[in-house]
């Protein structure tokens, strides 16, 4: 999902290296989803491959967590986003390289590694941007303020993780709070920020209740499957 | 229509430049080239960059609706190639002198051009597999002779950019055929993409060398190597035999095959669409340059914050 909402900046980046920089995390992003839909499709074992469970579910049937469907925004929000998002990502690929499922395992690893990636860029970004000037501190502090009831719910858990969990396939999420919390209080600092305060968390997206945004998304994502059943592309 | 370079350049200097390019010789940036050499490539190559930038609009049109998880992540690569191709051939035009920022604003006031090509819409799939397939085919036909020219930073980044573009033309046939071979709409998605950039591509080869205004100068000089009508004639022999093997029809009921030249000949080229679009009347003219120039607004408090923050840092750093 994240992947393709960084590629809708393709080409209409501030800067043109930044065009490509966005490109390779959208690359890396929808890589690592062609991976794990892969695992998913050969653990549900029903004959759906990666690109049906991509192209053929629809919105109720969808699992991500709702910060990632949100439109990209500006380019304060697409940071401010990127950077919330890859550091919770970041340690739930830690987490995750030692799953006693070898592919997730391997899968994770190789996440790892870009993830890290992700989390210096954005968090650049991010400084750079907060430290920059007054509009650039303005812009990213409110995208930060908006995103901000969207991140509680990258910490729930629920029965599914917790039946993973006792297989030492899965993490609890909610273990990854307080090292994400210390690494983006850092980074917010950093950049002259200020923390978010307290806001009503949002939550839904585990369960398929999403925002209006996803819909409209895979309208346009799943044009082609849906418009041409059965043909390959 | 040659205009005389010689009468401003000194006669001697000139004379050991043009026996050098005569023995092929490659100039580097720190030699000494004539002021009009100089411009030339200047012009040619921030043409060039232009192009690799504005042609990831069309493209870019159809990442977020490709049809599979392989082909959203190969379509991105290519886009991101050509972003690099361009900031590679800037750089590369930096070294005659120039700033990749007056560059830009050229483009985006619109005295600078850019590959006509990308004026034309992508209206199905098809078009992404038809733009690598016959564009960036044509672009290798243009630029394996340019990994040729005298100027070695630009003969330089032909040599790497082409390597990738042949990727992209691999790819692109491989969509088309795919869709060729598939349902029958996606076949005729494929005939149809065929038929709306098949005479495009060929004009991407420019005008016939006799209406050329720079080709004379830029042969001589050897920035380019081969005129456009001979550019044009190999890149329609290497592509018929590819339209067969895929089963698809070149949309030209004159081409049909020389014995005698061993060329396959084709009709003319609508040369007054060809001027039309060049002259900005193109169906997407406007939209490419409105799409780049709200990209440069919108991002102008990000280029400043970044500046802001650095001139920060930079002071912090002298104080410390
Ligand atoms: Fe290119
Ligand atoms: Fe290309």
């Amino acid at each position: 999902m994240l992947g393709h909402r960084l590629s809708e900046w393709c080409g209409h980046g501030p800067i043109l290296e930044e065009d490509i920089a966005l490109t390779n995390i959208a690359l890396d992003l929808v890589g690592e989803a062609n991976l794990l839909l892969g695992r998913a499709a050969t653990a549900e074992n029903a004959g759906r491959d990666a690109d049906a469970l991509a192209f053929l579910r629809d919105v109720r049937e969808y699992r991500n967590a709702l910060i990632v469907e949100l439109p990209k925004g500006d380019f304060g929000f697409t940071v401010a986003r990127q950077f919330l998002f890859s550091v919770y990502a970041l340690h739930q690929w830690e987490a995750l390289s030692t799953s006693a499922d070898d592919d997730l395992a391997g899968i994770a690893a190789k996440a790892l590694k870009e993830t890290r990636y992700h989390v210096r860029h954005s968090a650049e970004w991010l400084v750079r941007l907060g430290d920059g000037t007054d509009e650039s501190h303005g812009r990213v502090q409110d995208a930060l303020d908006e995103l901000w009831r969207f991140t509680g719910e990258l910490f729930l858990t629920d029965d599914v993780e917790q039946a993973l969990v006792k297989q030492k396939l899965a993490v609890d999420s909610s273990s990854l709070f307080d090292a994400w919390k210390r690494d983006v209080t850092d980074v917010i600092s950093r950049a002259t920020l200020r923390m978010p305060g307290d806001v009503y968390m949002q939550r839904g997206g585990r369960s398929g209740m999403h925002t209006e945004h996803l819909g409209v998304m895979l309208a346009e994502m799943q044009v082609l499957p849906r418009t041409y059943p059965g043909a390959k592309w | 229509m040659t205009p005389t370079p010689a009468a401003t350049e000194d006669p001697k200097r000139l004379a050991e430049f043009e026996a050098r390019i005569a023995r092929g010789d490659t100039i580097e940036p720190k030699d000494w080239m004539p002021e009009k050499y100089r411009r030339q490539l200047i012009r040619m190559m921030s043409q060039h960059a232009h192009s690799e930038v504005v042609g990831m609009l069309p493209e870019g049109n159809w990442i977020t609706r490709a049809p599979s998880l392989r082909r959203k992540m190969s379509l991105l690569a290519k886009v991101q190639d050509e972003a690099g191709h361009g900031l590679y051939i800037y750089c590369g035009a930096e070294t005659l002198g120039v700033d990749r920022h007056e560059l830009v604003s050229q483009l985006l006031n619109g005295t600078a051009k850019y590959a006509s090509i990308f004026n034309y819409p992508t209206l199905t799939w098809a078009d992404i597999g038809a733009i690598g397939w016959l564009v960036d085919g044509a672009a290798i036909v243009n630029q394996t002779m340019l990994a040729k020219a005298s100027y070695g930073p630009y003969a330089r980044a032909m040599v790497r950019i082409c390597k990738e573009e042949n990727f992209h033309k691999r790819q692109g046939f491989e969509i088309m055929s795919l869709l060729s071979a598939g349902t029958p709409e996606q076949r005729a998605m494929a005939q149809d993409a065929l038929d709306r950039w098949w005479w495009p591509s060929l004009m991407m080869f420019g005008p016939h060398d006799k209406d050329s205004p720079n080709s004379g100068e830029l042969l001589r000089w050897g920035i380019k190597q081969k005129g456009n009508d001979e550019l044009r004639q190999r890149f329609v022999n290497l592509t018929v035999g590819q339209a067969k093997a895929i089963n698809l029809t070149i949309p030209d009921p004159k081409l049909r095959h020389d014995a005698e030249t061993g060329n396959w000949a084709f009709g003319e080229i609508d040369w007054d669409e060809f001027w039309r679009v060049v002259k900005g009347d193109g169906q997407c003219n406007r939209e490419r340059l409105t799409a780049r120039r709200k990209a440069h607004a919108d991002g102008a408090w990000v280029r400043e914050a970044a500046e802001a923050h650095a001139a920060k840092r930079a002071r912090l750093e002298s104080v410390a």
